[in-house]
């Protein structure tokens, strides 16, 4: 099933992003973003993209990935957020020293190889973050992620049915699906 | 408050069927239950947040906030735990208890499950023991459960089943396609496959209609109530009787007792968090294995300063659960067919007469996994993230299929449940610690039953297969059990065979804690039997000789 078969599909994702742009400046907010600073986004989007990367699927970017983990980073995963902040800033730190420049604007295959390298407190935070995208990717696009329920196209899983108790037919015997 | 007859604390398994005998029998009945009456409007086919994956919390609680837990690690280290973590063994906090969300396999337990120390001696290191009533005794309450909940499947091709006078009540729903699969293997191996025993509803019964096949089950609320658990059976017709009060959102603090012993009543904290006494002629503790044990534990009083039923220490005493083991197999076959529950087949080849081991488990292919539960049943060598990851999964989601089994636990006498002198709840009432190993002949079966489901799959086909063997810290979760022991000595058991507190004349324990050993099969019908042939005798006891209520 090609992307561009639904174009109205893609006029929603292209509506939603702009939705949220009245929201800047909103409550004290710099950016989009309930936890993150627009540079920590930037890294998270590109770690995310690490360990879901798009392919002749979708990845963690185009999922939303990020706003899975920042929405819950404001709810239950509140007690992470001091992981996530010093998590970034340490990655960031590591890859100035080592190459000159922060994470998200280093090569892709540069960034695989950083993270492959990855020892002790900065490997635990990212094992962290790979928890979370994989939630984010391909947990219930309610919670803020798996958008347009991507993964599970890929998967060629049903989507969960949008309907009341009164849809189904429950006069019959449990036999079909 | 007005006196009752009975207060039962818990409206799960056991305390839901006590509810209905008591409140049909004429006697007053209050039931308290710490959490709420959730529909299934309130856990919508949340794969994040249900009953089983609690990344984003408890779908049928209890809260993350005002429940916390210790555990002691194998290596001394302490932590606290919150209900949605690893390592809380979180059962349920919602009217229905566990059956609300369970995945409703309906098993009897075999004779020799039963006496399990006479059938095969105690290992070294471990409190096995007979229990104090036998297969045969139960057989009638099994029935009764079978039949006023609901149970569909068909046991008969399966040889190793104990007597039963009656077949079950509903057909078995049709087969899925790993059940096409996994059938001829079986067969080809000279095992004898069947299909399961299930609290839900294949045909319409009981007023609530059949199974609708949908791929949320295990850990979620049915959307169309075809999912058989007390909250929609007996707990309805025990407040139909209009002598049951349901009383939701308290916390039972302690049981209150009297100077000369007897108990008079539960002081709990209601759903205002004010501190209430409910009076009654009997107290039923039915709160599942760690929180009854707790309640037990906190009931402290000049007579019974260790706790009620504690004298002799054994109160918390032997938390088992089950020791899940199997294996996964990939096919090049698309084995997903998006027909739930999903589990459907079964064996009970291997539960007992495996040379050397005490005992083994029923094995039966595993309920649907939703993708991200999927991603928890991988292969060691695939990488954890990267296209590798990605890979995989898309190639191998809709082609496997996984085998496991739950592995009947030697006791062990130190796997137990305390009070933390230290941390206590939200309303200040002194939490659960939980501590304890597995014993390691456990981790034998294990290992055995592990090696019996690759089998299975290698013979249905599988092109990969690998083991899942638990590690050897502490097990309870949904099956925890045996923390007040049911034995006819009062010096090395909690309760007597009718469930009764041995030094009290009005406490009871219904619910899985009582059970001596927890056979290898999931145990709530045998929960829900031992609740029936409790009730009976408590109704026999008191009913001449209760109070006004």
């Amino acid at each position: 099933m090609s992307k561009n078969a639904h174009p109205r599909r893609r006029f929603l994702r292209a509506a939603s992003g702009a939705a949220l742009a009245p929201l800047a400046g909103c409550g004290g907010r710099s950016g989009p973003w309930r936890f993150f600073t627009a540079e920590e986004a930037e890294a998270v989007i590109a770690l995310c993209e690490q360990i879901i990367p798009a392919d002749e699927d979708p990845g963690a970017t185009e999922a939303g990935v990020i706003h899975y983990i920042d929405r819950h980073l404001t709810g239950h995963f509140r007690r992470w957020q001091p992981v996530y902040r010093r998590g970034l800033a340490e990655l960031d730190r590591l890859c100035r020293q080592q190459h000159g420049e922060r994470f998200a604007r280093l090569p892709f295959a540069r960034q695989t190889a950083v993270l492959e390298g990855l020892t002790g407190e900065g490997k635990e935070f990212f094992n962290l973050v790979v928890e979370h995208a994989m939630q984010g990717f391909y947990g219930d696009p309610r919670h803020g992620g798996n958008r347009d329920a991507v993964s599970w196209r890929m998967l060629g899983v049903p989507l969960v049915p949008v309907r009341g108790r009164q849809h189904y037919d429950l006069t019959g015997s449990g036999g079909g699906a | 408050m007005k006196h009752v007859n009975a207060v039962i604390v818990g409206a799960g398994a056991g305390g839901g069927i006590v509810a209905k005998e008591l409140a049909e029998a004429g006697f007053s009945v209050v039931v308290l239950e710490r959490g709420r009456w959730l529909t299934a409007y309130d856990c919508r086919k949340d794969d994040l947040r249900n009953q089983r994956t609690t990344v984003l919390g408890n779908g049928t609680g209890p809260d993350d906030e005002r429940h916390p837990r210790v555990v002691v690690e194998l290596d001394g280290r302490e932590r606290i735990v919150r209900p949605s973590e690893p390592g809380y063994n979180n059962n349920a906090a919602c009217v229905g208890g566990g059956t609300l969300t369970y995945g409703a396999m309906a098993w009897r337990f075999m004779e020799r499950d039963f006496r399990m120390r006479s059938s095969y001696g105690c290992p070294e290191g471990s409190t096995l023991e007979d229990w104090p009533v036998s297969y045969q005794d139960l057989e009638p309450y099994y029935e009764k459960a079978e039949y006023e909940l609901g149970v569909s499947g068909d046991v008969t091709p399966d040889p190793f089943h104990a007597p039963r006078r009656k077949p079950l009540p509903m057909p078995p729903l049709s087969p899925t396609r790993e059940h096409e699969i996994l059938k001829p293997a079986a067969e080809r191996l000279g095992w004898h496959p069947f299909d399961i025993p299930m609290l839900r509803n294949s045909v319409p019964y009981g007023g609530r209609p059949a199974c609708m096949r949908c791929r949320w089950c295990v850990g979620f609320v049915c959307e169309v109530n075809a999912k058989n658990g007390t909250q929609n059976t007996v707990l309805p017709r025990a407040l139909a009787t209009g002598h049951c009060e349901l009383r939701t959102e308290c916390v039972a603090k302690e049981i209150l007792v009297d100077a000369r012993g007897r108990a008079t009543g539960v002081a709990y904290f209601d759903a205002r968090d004010r501190l209430q006494t409910q009076t009654a002629d009997l107290v039923v503790v039915s709160c599942a294995a760690i929180e009854s044990a707790r309640l037990l534990l906190n009931s402290k009083s000049r007579l019974f300063p260790n706790g009620i039923g504690n004298r002799y220490d054994w109160v918390g005493r032997n938390l088992q659960g089950h020791s899940y083991c199997g294996a996964v197999g990939l096919f090049e076959q698309v084995t997903y067919d998006d027909v739930g529950p999903g589990a459907s087949i079964a064996i009970c080849d291997f539960n007992h007469g495996n040379p050397g081991l005490r005992g083994g488990a029923m094995l039966a292919n595993e309920f649907i996994r939703l993708p991200y539960q999927f991603l928890g049943r991988m292969p060691p060598e695939v990488p954890r993230w990267g296209k590798a990851h990605k890979d995989f999964v898309r190639q191998f989601y809709r082609r496997s299929i996984m085998v496991q089994g739950p592995v009947q636990e030697m006791p062990v006498f130190d796997a137990r449940v305390e009070l933390d002198p230290k941390v206590k709840d939200y309303w200040g009432i002194p939490v659960a610690r939980l501590s304890g190993r597995k014993h390691p002949h456990t981790l034998e079966i294990c290992r055995f039953i592990a090696e019996r489901a690759e089998a299975w799959l290698k013979q249905a086909g599988a092109i990969r297969t690998w083991k899942r063997i638990p590690g050897p810290g502490l097990s309870g979760g949904q099956h925890q059990a045996g923390t007040c022991r049911m034995g006819n000595d009062p010096k090395s058991s909690v309760v007597d065979r009718y469930c009764r507190v041995h030094e009290m004349e009005n406490v009871y324990v219904v619910d899985g804690s009582v059970h001596v050993t927890n056979g290898g099969f999931n145990p709530v019908l045998t929960i829900m039997a031992l609740a029936y042939w409790a009730s009976e005798h408590l109704v026999r006891e008191w009913r001449g000789r209760r109070g006004r209520g």
